[in-house]
């Protein structure tokens, strides 16, 4: 990929240019504008921590699964072996594999989203 | 898909008929949020005096078939039968018919205070009143719960059972693969609690669908179209879902308050006593539940019903929910 900008100074860059009019928005187009600019960083957090995001997902599927694929089949084969009652919360491995992936996640769409047990905020 | 209505004119005429004649709409702004539903705050002038007034209406045509919720003519009935039962509800002025030209509507006195969510749980005007909210919660829960359903209005009776049934069709049929939603639906099917007598319930009972005074507390409960009958600790555990406690995860209640206080608050007013695993399933479903409608907010879009870009965000927040029920998860019921 080229660097010059690179994709995620892109999508930054709309971003910034979107905070810049959201003042001059009616209500309504100012809330949409909030949404959108999240958007943008949302794409900027997925191009630079998706890749490490997903290898770290397919590392912990392998380990329960017991054995290689990418990140869709492993998926698939996750869901379908919960969905039969193979695998439960009494499986050795799955609930931490899951939290890591959910942790992963959680960082690019809402890195200040405060999940179920965080405790409170300082002072 | 939005529709052609010109709400002001609409409003206008409506003036009339509220405020005598002459009278005219003095000031019209839309509240943001809701995809759906159209929120205006407006105030007319007339010969009989001022009146700051809330419209709701419906912006897509009403599917009872299909619908999650009830039309606005139930909502506004069912706001009147609690009213009249003391529960903490707006005062429904008038319920919009074709004369109106507004569609699915109905006009509501406005009530001052605040339901930002993040408000109610961080802002410090709110910090005297805030230890008192959970408890008052649960006494407004019960105003609502001990009322009848009125007759004819054909609402859904759901259980535990039927909701883990209905969200995982839902589901299915998104296409969606979530390891975590398809371990949430298995482990919740092993612990539904025993069935309880049902009752009416708000439906979407939660911090930010609540008006709260920086004084007094619990203003009124909005946002009524998901009303239903069922489990009494369905409204609890909606209430403590961790997607609405606004960044204080730390307080279980809306992000205000702690679940004793809910519950003894719930009895005192002359609540059937409910205990915390039946809250705390509900309150796990309920971060399935969103998630699952997270997804379909996505699809929504995704399938051209609504090219809003608020429509795909919400997609991304179904990991916020997996982020919860894998805690919730680890815990255990």
């Amino acid at each position: 990929m080229i660097t010059h900008p690179r994709t995620e100074e892109l999508a930054e860059s709309v971003r910034l240019w979107i905070e810049e009019i959201r003042p001059t928005l009616d209500p309504r187009n100012a809330f949409l504008a909030r949404v959108a600019a999240n958007a943008m960083a949302t794409i900027c957090r997925e191009l630079t921590q998706g890749p490490a995001a997903e290898a770290n997902a397919v590392a912990g599927m392998r380990e329960v699964l017991g054995h290689d694929g990418d990140f869709a089949a492993l998926n698939s084969e996750l869901c379908e072996r919960i969905r039969s009652g193979e695998l439960t919360v009494e499986t050795p491995g799955l609930l931490r594999v899951l939290a890591a992936m959910a942790r992963d996640q959680i960082a690019i769409d809402q890195p200040n989203y405060r999940p179920e047990g965080t405790p409170p905020p300082p002072g | 898909m939005v529709s052609n209505v010109d709400v002001r004119a609409g409003l206008e005429r409506l003036a009339e008929r509220l405020g005598g004649p002459g009278a005219r709409v003095t000031e019209c702004q839309r509240l943001s949020g809701g995809a759906s539903m159209e929120t205006y705050a407006y105030a007319i002038e007339g010969p009989n005096g001022a009146e700051r007034l809330i419209v709701r209406r419906r912006n897509v045509p009403f599917d009872p078939e299909t619908a999650r919720s009830i039309s606005l003519q139930t909502e506004a009935a069912l706001i009147q039968a609690t009213a009249a039962n003391g529960a903490r509800v707006p005062i429904v002025r008038h319920v919009c018919d074709d004369q109106d030209g507004l569609g699915e509507a109905y006009v509501m006195v406005r009530v001052d205070g605040e339901t930002l969510g993040r408000k109610i749980t961080s802002d410090p005007k709110f910090d005297a009143i805030r230890p008192a909210l959970a408890r008052q919660c649960g006494e407004a829960l019960w105003g609502i719960h001990k009322t009848p359903p009125p007759p004819g209005l054909n609402l859904k009776v759901v259980d535990g059972a039927i909701e883990l049934d209905r969200y995982e069709e839902v589901y299915r049929a998104t296409g969606a693969e979530r390891p975590i939603l398809e371990l949430a639906f298995q482990y919740l099917r092993k612990h539904i609690p025993e069935p309880v007598e049902p009752v009416l319930l708000h439906g979407d009972f939660r911090n930010g669908n609540i008006m709260f005074d920086p004084q007094t507390g619990v203003a009124a409960i909005l946002d009524w179209e998901l009303a239903h009958i069922g489990d009494p600790a369905e409204d609890m555990g909606w209430i403590c879902t961790n997607s609405w406690r606004f960044g204080r995860p730390d307080r279980p209640v809306g992000g205000f308050g702690d679940y004793a206080d809910l519950l003894e608050g719930y009895a005192a007013a002359g609540g059937r006593a409910i205990d915390l695993p039946r809250v705390r399933f509900w309150q796990m479903l309920g971060s399935l539940r969103w998630g699952v409608m997270c997804l379909t907010m996505y699809l929504s879009w995704r399938d051209g019903v609504v090219k809003s870009v608020e429509r795909p965000m919400i997609g991304r927040r179904v990991s916020e929910t997996e982020a919860d029920l894998v805690v919730l998860l680890e815990e255990g019921l």
